[in-house]
């Protein structure tokens, strides 16, 4: 029964080195700055005496924050708000080309995936010229129409603009991983729905979601995430519209302003610790929530 | 082909729908390509849709090389460096790990695929700001190094290279060749890594694309603007243009725009009979 043996030395000692390049650079670039983090939020530099251990002094600071949790409270309502309209979106698309049923199904598929291509920067910057009033399509529809229909750069509204280019992004992305989930449903379970007299929607409901679960937890997951590190969108719209964006508009702005404009270097640390926890826990609640139905 | 016992009727109504979806996701590609053709004037003075005034893309071209002593082409070869090195290497890491994870059985393989998939849940820009400061510590910060170490893993695409190696190579090929007298390493080269090419195409190409439009990590690792990849390079030519005392370049950026968005989207389009083979063959059945 040579499949039973216990791996000999050799095959033990050749999966390590497999590993091993992959392992080192991990801890190099993953582990050490997360510890390296750790020590440094424990610390703070004081006008007298320099840097000090302060204990969890900077947890509780943090924690007592307005200005963080302005932030988080900010990317938390982006999140239950574009999360869910994105991946929708993301669904009926990949449902719909899965469905067979559309004219020029492989444009479609392409078409929408191109977004998630282009440069989160460039999209962010092309999007603001188009909300622009100066070179833009807002601009040019308000003068059109002769009134202020629109104002994606304002104060009321640069939320929602920010919303739809993330959604502009990462939908297709989405889409196209829900789709291959699709792909891999085996086609007698379509041949079995249809001799049970199964309609499109009676297929969709008891075939193709449950297939999709699993897409569906990863594509959330990755989407939470992105919410809570929210950054390129806003950074790069403050340069259109310094007013509206503040310094401490999301989390992630938060920590980069105090390492780097506010030399807070143990402070940042501690944002970016609580951000991250935040943000590992959510994911593995939903992750929990996700699989569990498995049953 | 899932469906292919019965062909669906196609419905113009959801075509309709969809073409909308389209349009969306098109129409500010169109109005970037349509801008790229107009001069700093015309932007401004025309529809955004429709091209107008004279043709300039060509002279808007020769300006982005030009423009402060032709750094553009600087930031594009970085990007390239930034590219290969950084998302050639992840590629590399995730391939050999995956690989290694998926088809040996050793202790502490447990251990490390827990810590792993964890980091997975790990956001990456959480990441950023500790990185820096600790490559800051050890003198990293402003070197090429301190954009290309950080790429080099990818928790997800070890994770996908897993996954995708758990089904595309049967064990007992593996025994096959043991028996045989054969290296693992040789057995790697020779026979897993054919079996694991769509899953390196598929890990490869997002690693390259999260490569080339990676933002926020060399934001904060560099201040030298001859290291700047073309993302970063961009958004400064775009905040040079506001402010007080501001020259606008807007025709730079956006035409700058047009030449970093090309090369990407193309890789995308000539291989994804690859890359979308190899997100369905396992990649994502979660």
């Amino acid at each position: 029964m040579p499949g039973r043996r216990p791996p000999s030395r050799r095959v033990s000692a050749a999966g390590w080195s497999f590993i091993a390049p992959f392992l080192v650079t991990f801890a190099f670039v993953f582990l050490a700055p997360v510890v390296y983090s750790l020590y440094l939020s424990l610390f703070r530099d004081q006008l007298m005496g320099g840097n000090q251990f302060v204990g969890l002094t900077n947890y509780t600071a943090a924690l007592t924050d307005p200005r963080f949790w302005e932030g988080a409270g900010r990317v938390f309502l982006f999140l239950v708000v574009q999360v869910p309209i994105m991946l929708a979106v993301a669904l009926a698309a990949a449902l719909a080309i899965d469905s067979g049923r559309l004219f020029g199904k492989r444009f479609t598929r392409i078409a929408l995936f191109v977004p998630y291509a282009v440069p989160g920067v460039v999209a962010v910057l092309m999007w603001g010229f188009l909300y622009g009033e100066r070179i833009g399509m807002v601009g040019w529809l308000n003068e059109t129409l002769g009134s202020q229909v629109l104002a994606p750069l304002s104060k009321e509204w640069i939320l929602v603009a920010i919303g739809n280019i993330v959604t502009w992004e990462f939908a297709g992305y989405n889409m196209l991983i829900l789709y291959s989930a699709l792909r891999t449903v085996p086609g007698e379970l379509y041949e079995a729905a249809a001799i049970d007299g199964a309609g499109q929607w009676r297929v969709i409901g008891s075939v193709k979601l449950p297939a999709l679960r699993g897409a569906l937890v990863i594509a959330t997951i990755f989407s939470i995430i992105g919410s809570f590190q929210l950054f390129n969108e806003p950074n790069i719209l403050q340069d259109i519209a310094p007013t509206l964006i503040s310094s401490s508009y999301t989390p992630n702005i938060y920590a980069y302003n105090l390492s780097f404009r506010g030399q807070q270097v143990n402070y940042a640390a501690t944002v970016a610790i609580i951000m991250g926890v935040l943000t590992a826990v959510i994911a593995y609640v939903v992750q929990l929530r996700g699989t569990r139905r498995d049953d | 082909m899932a469906q292919s016992f019965a062909q669906p009727r196609r419905s113009v109504i959801l075509t309709v729908l969809m073409a909308g979806l389209v349009a969306y996701s098109l129409f500010p590609l169109l109005w970037l390509l349509i801008s790229a053709t107009k001069t700093q004037d015309m932007l401004g003075d025309s529809f955004g849709l429709l091209p107008a005034g004279p043709f300039a893309l060509f002279d808007n071209i020769a300006e982005v090389f030009t423009h402060q002593d032709g750094i553009f082409a600087r930031w594009f070869g970085n990007t390239i460096i930034y590219v290969v090195a950084g998302a050639g290497g992840a590629t590399l890491l995730a391939t050999l790990g995956g690989y290694g994870l998926a088809k040996y059985r050793f202790r502490g393989r447990a251990a490390i695929f827990a810590t792993v998939l964890g980091a997975v849940a790990v956001p990456g820009t959480a990441l950023a700001v500790p990185t820096f400061l600790m490559f800051s510590e050890i003198g990293l910060t402003n070197t090429m190094w301190s954009v290309i170490l950080p790429t080099l893993v990818s928790p997800f695409g070890m994770y996908l290279m897993w996954v995708f190696a758990s089904e595309a190579i049967p064990t007992e090929l593996l025994e096959a060749a043991r028996v045989d007298g054969a290296g693992e390493w040789r057995t790697f080269f020779t026979i897993s890594l054919r079996l694991l090419a769509p899953g390196v195409v598929t890990v490869g190409l997002f690693a390259i694309v999260a490569t080339w439009n990676n933002y926020f990590l060399p934001l904060i690792m560099l201040s030298d603007r001859e290291l700047y990849p073309l993302a970063i390079g961009l958004a400064s030519w775009n905040a040079d243009a506001v402010g007080i005392g501001a020259a606008p370049v807007f025709h730079l950026v956006i035409t700058g725009a047009v030449i970093t968005i090309l090369p990407i989207v193309a890789v995308f389009l000539l291989l994804q009979r690859y890359w979308q083979s190899g997100l369905s063959a396992g990649g994502v059945k979660g």
